[in-house]
């Protein structure tokens, strides 16, 4: 394989593991805090992908204002689907709220193909994000050089927003220990929502991200990509931002690398991501860069 | 002891009652509510396999849609005919050792329970030490696995073409009788010392571990268990639809079998039986809701999918208000028939607990 065959992989590898990183986030967040597989993250990733493309197609808005209008709506709607479908089980055993997950995401499924039509749909794409550019033999669509610049901008935001913010402070406590978070006078269900809500844009942004370089839409869309982006979290170490970036660029490289230098396995591509699951569950359960906790009796 | 004799003769009238149902149900229904019939008595095995693992032994197991289908590629493969086979791999020949046999039903059926016991074997060593959402996530990795192995095996499964006319083996009497089968099996394990250790491996692991039971041994029997009813499961699906192929076999199949367990009750064979008829039979009788409705004054365009909207919403709808499930833990007994009054009473004083 020569170099310029190598790098062009690379960089497809790269913008994939960037929208895989933007979900894993999501999840990752999400299980810190509430110790939740949000089954439902996959499906608000095709929600945020299917309000841009309807503010573009329905309403002509101009692609900035419908990508802004579907990171908001997005936001908002992730928010609705914890209060309706996690906070009323929020004391109830986890296997409740796990099926609950998971019944929130057939069902925003289902309603995606009743709204929606089971049709592949077409993302419009302004030619600012269809320009080719030559780097040596290397051609690169300029998506594919915004997809990693705009993850890396809202990722250090996210980083500053956890770390730096008073909100940030108290996301931490949440998932540090819930109950005597609330004992220091911390809004529990007001950080909650606000996870969501971030988790909820990012996914939007993952979304949007995701139609431009894949410009195919369908409601079921968000299944796969989901599963893989929770693989991410795990991988990375779930609860640690850092670690669901890292587990997305791992996933997103590895898949990109193993069609490209063993051909023969292009059809086990999806599987790709489950055996890398089972290998780290099985050697390191807390991920590449999760803390080992240990249970007292 | 005397009471007890009774309550069998009860059962043994009741499950005679039943055959006897089925036989005449067999001559007066037609073929589709025959169908029907059939796949509620799939779904008692299916749902009985995953009741097991997830709600007597409490490890969240979302792989049961894999195992089901290693059961019905192997019975499958072993109960075609050589032609049938040659038709079905038109583009790649099957591989040779499966391209003369052909099996008898009943064995096929055994060895795709046995498939899928070893394949549930295999998969639980490794993963069995995870717990909760680990587990949860690993296992549905693995169902994912196995169905993509499944499509990209040619020579073995056809591939994505999947294979088309299965002999039409499944009647009421295999469906039903595999489901009576192993409501039996499932009542006599519960009752044993084996079924006491599952129950306490649910109730907390750490305390059954101090008490001297080994979590592996028993986590091993209880997944590769209900792997071999999957796979039993599986593959009297694959006779009654007479096509398979691996998208048939996706998290939605599992999803489905997860409804019947979470709605009849996690933890109780009774809620299992009663939900997965229910479940169904609701499924079929949903399906006006996809086609156009018609009141006379009003009338209203038909929306395809909008069948399983409702049902998903139906689901929302119990866990988010009624966790418990039909049946919560308990079990149909005898008393509920011979002394009605005084069940209803005891339930309503435990209503709370």
């Amino acid at each position: 394989m020569s170099i310029q065959t190598f790098m062009q992989h690379m960089v497809n590898g790269i913008s994939l593991g960037s929208l895989y990183a933007l979900l894993a986030i999501g999840y990752t967040m999400v299980y810190g805090i509430l110790r939740l597989i949000n089954f439902a993250h996959g499906d608000i990733f095709m929600i945020g992908t299917y309000i841009a493309f309807y503010s573009m197609t329905a309403f002509f808005l101009p692609w900035w204002a419908a990508f802004a209008l579907a990171l908001v709506l997005t936001a908002l709607f992730g928010i609705i689907v914890e209060r309706l479908a996690y906070r009323p089980l929020r004391n109830s055993p986890r296997i409740s709220i796990m099926i609950s997950a998971i019944g929130a995401s057939f069902l925003i499924q289902n309603l995606g193909i009743v709204l929606f039509g089971g049709r592949p749909k077409a993302f419009p794409i302004d030619p600012i994000f269809a320009k080719i550019f030559k780097f040596g033999g290397v051609s690169v669509v300029s998506i594919q050089l915004i997809i990693p610049v705009v993850t890396l901008i809202f990722l250090a935001m996210l980083v500053y927003i956890v770390n730096n913010t008073k909100t940030g402070m108290a996301m931490r406590a949440v998932s540090k220990d819930y109950e005597a978070a609330r004992l220091m006078g911390i809004d529990v269900d007001v950080i909650i929502t606000f996870t969501f809500g971030v988790g909820s844009f990012l996914a939007a942004l993952g979304g949007v991200l995701w139609g431009l370089k894949y410009p195919q839409l369908i409601p079921l869309m968000g299944m796969m990509p989901g599963l893989k982006c929770f693989i991410a979290a795990v991988v990375g170490g779930i609860g640690s931002i850092k670690g669901a970036v890292v587990g997305g660029f791992i996933l997103g490289l590895g898949e990109i690398l193993i069609v490209a230098l063993l051909p023969s396995l292009t059809g086990f591509r999806d599987a790709f991501a489950f055996v890398l699951l089972i290998v780290i569950l099985l050697v390191k359960p807390s991920g590449l860069m999760g803390k080992t906790t240990t249970e007292k009796v | 002891m005397k009471k007890n004799t009774k309550k069998n003769i009860m059962s043994l009238i009741a499950l005679v009652l039943f055959l006897g149902f089925l036989t005449i149900a067999d001559r007066i229904f037609d073929s589709y509510q025959m169908r029907i019939i059939n796949l509620a008595g799939i779904y008692v095995t299916l749902g009985l396999g995953l009741n097991l693992i997830n709600g007597f032994t409490g490890l969240f197991s979302l792989g049961h849609a894999g195992f089901m289908a290693v059961g019905a590629y192997t019975s499958a493969i072993l109960t075609m005919s050589p032609e049938l086979k040659q038709m079905n791999f038109f583009l790649k020949p099957i591989a040779p050792i499966f391209a003369n046999v052909e099996w008898p039903f009943f064995p096929a059926l055994l060895m795709a329970g046995l498939m899928a016991a070893i394949a549930g074997a295999l998969i639980g060593a490794p993963v069995l030490r995870l717990n909760d959402d680990y587990l949860a996530i690993a296992t549905l990795g693995f169902g994912e696995i196995i169905r993509i192995i499944f499509t990209n095996t040619q020579t073995l499964t056809n591939g994505a073409l999947g294979l088309k006319g299965l002999p039409n083996f499944t009647n009421v009497y295999w469906s039903w009788g595999t489901a009576v089968v192993m409501v039996i099996v499932m009542v006599l394990l519960i009752k044993s010392s084996y079924g006491r250790a599952f129950k306490a491996i649910r109730e907390n692991e750490i305390a059954a571990e101090a008490m001297g039971v080994s979590l592996f041994k028993h986590k091993m029997m209880s997944f590769v268990l209900g792997s071999f009813m999957a796979g039993v499961g599986g593959a009297l699906l694959g006779h009654l639809m007479g096509t398979i192929d691996p998208l048939m076999f996706r998290f939605l199949m599992t999803f489905n079998i997860v409804l019947i367990v979470v709605l009849g009750g996690i933890g109780s064979i009774t809620g299992t039986v009663i939900s997965a008829v229910v479940v169904t039979v609701m499924l079929e009788v949903l399906r006006f809701l996809d086609g156009s409705m018609d009141f006379g004054f009003i009338q209203i365009e038909g929306i395809p999918g909008m069948r399983m909207v409702v049902f998903s919403a139906l689901l929302m709808i119990v866990i988010l208000f009624y966790q418990r499930g039909l049946m919560g833990t308990n079990e149909f007994r005898w008393e509920w028939v011979t002394n009605p009054k005084e069940t209803i009473t005891t339930a309503w004083k435990n209503r709370k607990a």
